[in-house]
């Protein structure tokens, strides 16, 4: 990951300088423990502002569309899909981002990491696998890979499947046998037990839409929730009301989300709502052989037609 | 102290299209309960939010004069869900209405001086609230010279069409009302924007001459410079601002430019009041 | 002022007893993290938490709240004509709130019961509501609440005031209602008034010594409104902002609703729903003019409002309570801390 912060400011640096692009998306150091915070720079004087660690857990895909003149963007493999899907469903141009690829081992998932103490962690550094996280009572040192976020525990994509620029060296790609061992728990349980599931799940959710408006795949101008005339969905914390939101929400996602998990990082109740989409994602998989953002030249299945799309699941 | 959230009961007396598209229709509402009426004794350029259950509420400025007993009166545009739902009701259906909300024109300020009223299009309506008032015997000798300037797209747009022919036609007010443009022949008043009536027609300024101004943003935007021509100070010249609201009593926070919400500072500002905000409305 | 001291021992019976008169409001663990919830039978609120991530504000301002009913149905009587909702307003209690968001509920209180309308909903639930403080002995890294007009033992807003002495609590009852509340627990070993006041300073010392993160504030009011909004910066912090909710819903002191009209079968309620100016929807009219389109003016919007608007309007210092739960929840990590201390120090630059 070190190598990494550095190509990438050089990267930065040299694309500034010779005025390539008008732009560069990142991230920055947060202002708190385990936190960084998306940014844009226009001077090479800022380059330095840049890092890139195991806490970059957000998709900076969410940030390139509606941008006057050209930019480059920092993407691990799961934003370099977005941004693939993002050109496909004419968001942005591919000659309007320079894609900064960075082959990514994985971010951590810092609400299992905040669960391990009983205060606030006041410090968090990373050697390679080493975590080493300090409160003012107790001191950890983890191995990342136990903490892992899930869908990066699941990510058979961490290379950037399209780029400008590598930053770094390609990392071996995992090979699942079982890609979705969370989706096989949820439909294994009966009827009932699965009802319950997801009644627990939204139990917290107070419509903040973190989860929304931080996934780069929901850029409608107006989102059917805020839709007036006529009105789909209530504003309010009726159940019903809540559940059509996420369930909704992951349809319209559905063979376009690459599992970024920015949704989950983002959300401030702690609601794996990756739970909706993975769904979606496992069964566009199974049905159509789709992975989303893995090819330019290809739409998503439930956004074209053609006479030979698989059909054998339609009894 | 009442609840506030709570509409008075009304029922639609009569509905009259106001304009010839039909976009705009006035309503007419009485009181279920005659206290209501008396509680919602109210001032030219006040506003009340009129309440549908189950569809919503909008923010509407109050047409009727408080001269005018009865009945209050409204005109309404069909813009939206509640907008149309209302232009869809009947007369003898139920609703609610609530207020009076927000300030009014400055009547005490505004004693001894020459008035010049601005409107156009649609924004006309707590205008004809403040003419009436004026025009009161009771009132009439409380104000100097009064003017009024107001236009619309044609004849069949304005609003309030036979009073304002009324009006015209007294000597205790000039009136130069315009169309932006008309094949009517029989048309017997100005042709031209607002704006340039404004400039051609309306009294030069002096410490005793206020301008009350209310009208589509773009018609504001285009008058303003043709009334500081004219020598108007920023004191002098009264503006009655819309905004997005909800609750209509500062409390939902919605409707503030900068630190005053419309529904509660205003919807009444002087230019001078609003040069010191951000311009967010 | 009456002091007493509860032996932990006898604490939890105590809560127990009082459920008798009170509804019962505690922090109560969650997957990763602490929420204010009601507490069902035989749930002792856990005092030994840090922070909570919502703040207790929904115990008085729910999310999601009816106010008005009225039936559509053209042959019952009274048929359009709306009537308030019966809402049970019998006796709440909060156990264990943090002195920053009894602060923020007097801040909130400014906004709800003005001198020309009273909203009975926000009103009548914050009557009903006794607020028994937990002060902080360890401050989190979070809690500026010291430079935001607030503190780990300040009492304003609360009714009791306890601070946690290991094996006992040390009670200070501020008010009647507090009183009433500790009655109602059967707590009531009296405690030297002196020794105790003294005690708790030392105790309020300790902690405000650890208070490690401030704002300033102290230039906010000599700047105008027009210079902050005009200000260079606000793209910079507006960038990363994703215009959720988040902020605006964990915050003690935002207090914005939205009005909506819900009907199933004839029957239709009016319910107040929380709101956030982060919203595109919050300003856009039914024309579709916007005064806030672009997401630089709302983030700006929020932080002037917080840190300035109310600030000029209401001279009590900031709508901020130094909680920290906008610095903790906000999923890119705009910091308000940052961004107050930008504003105190700006100073426009000459043309």
């Amino acid at each position: 990951m070190d190598t990494c912060i550095n190509k990438i400011r050089e990267i930065a640096l040299k694309l500034l300088e010779n005025e390539e692009v008008e732009k560069v998306v990142g991230f920055a150091n947060g202002t708190i423990p385990m936190a960084t915070s998306p940014i844009t720079i226009d001077s090479k004087q800022d380059v330095d502002k840049l890092v890139f660690n195991s806490t970059c857990g957000l998709n900076l895909a969410n940030y390139i569309r509606n941008q006057k003149g050209k930019l480059a963007i920092v993407a691990k493999g799961c934003d370099s899909r977005n941004i693939v899907n993002h050109i496909v469903e004419n968001q942005v141009k591919r000659d309007q981002v320079h894609i900064i690829g960075v082959p990514c081992q994985g971010m951590v998932d810092k609400k299992k990491i905040d669960a391990l103490f009983d205060d606030d962690i006041i410090e968090f550094t990373e050697d390679g696998d080493t975590l080493k996280v300090k409160s003012n009572t107790k001191e950890e040192t983890l191995s990342k890979k136990d903490f892992l976020r899930e869908n990066c525990s699941l990510c058979q994509h961490r290379n950037p499947v399209l780029y400008d620029d590598l930053a770094g060296d390609l990392v071996e790609e995992q090979k699942l046998d079982n890609p979705y061992p969370d989706v096989d728990r949820i439909e294994a349980m009966d009827s009932d037990t699965k009802w319950q599931h997801f009644e627990d799940l939204l139990q917290n959710c107070i419509r903040c839409y973190a989860c929304k408006n931080a996934c780069p795949l929901c850029y409608c101008p107006t989102c059917f929730v805020d839709e007036a005339g006529p009105q789909w969905v209530g504003k309010g914390q009726n159940e019903t009301d809540v559940s059509t939101f996420h369930f909704l929400r992951a349809f319209h996602c559905g063979g376009r989300c690459t599992d970024c998990g920015a949704c989950v990082e983002a959300c401030p109740m702690d609601i794996n709502v990756r739970d909706f989409t993975r769904k979606l994602n496992k069964d566009s998989f199974e049905m159509f052989g789709w992975e989303a953002g893995m090819d330019i030249t290809k739409r998503p299945p439930l956004d074209a037609y053609s006479p030979d799309d698989p059909n054998d699941f339609i009894k | 102290m009442e609840n506030p959230y709570m509409p008075y009961p009304v029922r639609i007396d009569e509905i009259e299209i106001a304009t010839e598209d039909k976009s705009l229709k006035t309503f007419k509402f009485v009181f279920l309960n005659k206290e209501d009426e008396e509680k919602f004794s109210y001032q030219a350029g006040q506003f009340a939010e009129l309440s549908i259950p189950g569809v919503g509420e909008i923010p509407i400025g109050i047409a009727s004069s408080p001269i005018e007993k009865g009945f209050v009166k409204f005109t309404v545009f069909r813009a939206g869900v509640v907008t149309s739902h209302l232009h869809n009701m009947k007369v003898g259906d139920i609703m609610g209405i609530r207020g009076p909300l927000g300030n009014w024109y400055p009547w005490d300020k505004l004693e001894n001086k020459n008035v010049v009223i601005i409107g156009g299009g649609f924004a006309f309506t707590t205008l004809r609230s403040s003419i009436i008032y004026m025009l009161d015997p009771a009132n009439r000798s409380k104000f100097k010279n009064i003017d009024v300037v107001y236009g619309a797209r044609s004849p069949g747009m304005l609003l309030y069409r036979e009073e304002l022919y009324e009006w015209e036609k007294r000597d205790d007010i000039n009136m130069h009302i315009t169309v932006d443009g008309t094949d009517d022949p029989s048309w017997k008043y100005h042709t031209g924007f607002v704006p340039q009536v404004v400039e051609k027609n309306a009294p030069k300024a002096d410490d005793d001459t206020y301008a009350i101004i209310c009208g589509p943003p773009i018609m504001i935007k285009f008058t303003m410079p043709s009334l500081v021509e004219l020598g108007y100070k920023e004191h002098q010249i009264i503006m009655s601002l819309e905004n997005k609201m909800k609750c209509g009593i500062g409390m939902c926070g919605r409707c503030n430019i900068g630190k005053e919400l419309v529904c509660k500072d205003g919807p009444v500002f002087t230019l001078e009041e609003l040069n010191l905000t951000p311009k967010e409305y | 002022m009456k002091f007493i001291t509860i032996d932990k021992k006898d604490w939890a019976k105590g809560i127990e007893k009082s459920r008798e008169t009170y509804k019962l409001f505690g922090p109560v663990k969650e997957k990763n993290g602490f929420l204010i919830k009601s507490l069902d039978d035989d749930v002792q609120p856990d005092m030994n938490y840090q922070d909570s991530v919502m703040s207790p504000k929904s115990v008085v301002f729910p999310q999601s709240e009816k106010m008005l009913t009225t039936s559509l149905d053209d042959s019952q009587d009274g048929h359009h004509i709306m009537n308030r909702v019966d809402t049970d307003y019998s006796p709440k209690a909060v156990i264990g709130i943090r002195p920053y968001d009894a602060k923020a509920m007097q801040l909130v209180k400014l906004n709800f019961d003005t001198k020309d309308y009273r909203d009975p909903y926000w009103c009548d639930a914050y009557e009903a509501t006794t607020f028994v403080g937990l002060g902080i002995n360890k401050p989190g890294l979070y809690d500026f609440s010291t430079s935001a007009g607030s503190g780990p033992f300040e009492e304003e807003g609360l009714d009791v005031l306890l601070a946690d002495m290991d094996d006992k609590y040390l009670a200070k009852i501020i008010t009647d209602k507090g009183q009433a509340y500790v009655d109602s627990c059967g707590f009531g070993t009296d405690a030297d008034e002196k020794e105790s006041q003294v005690l708790l300073d030392v105790l309020k010392k300790e902690a405000e010594k650890n208070i490690a993160s401030k704002i300033n504030t102290d230039q906010l009011k000599s700047k105008t409104i027009l210079d902050l909004h005009e200000a260079p910066f606000w793209d910079d912090v507006a960038f990363s902002c994703i215009n959720c909710g988040t902020c605006t819903y964990v915050c003690p002191t935002c207090w914005c609703f939205d009005i909506q009209d819900e009907t199933k079968n004839k029957k239709t309620t009016r319910f107040k729903n929380w709101d956030t100016c982060m919203s595109s929807l919050f300003t856009l009219h039914t024309t579709g003019h916007n005064p806030r389109d672009s997401k630089t003016q709302r983030v700006r919007q929020r932080f002037m409002h917080k840190l300035k608007y109310f600030v000029d309007k209401y001279d009590q210092g900031t709508m901020c309570v130094g909680c920290g739960r906008c610095v903790k929840s906000c999923p890119v990590n705009i910091d308000i801390r940052e961004v107050c201390n930008m504003m105190n120090a700006y100073e426009k630059q000459a043309e």
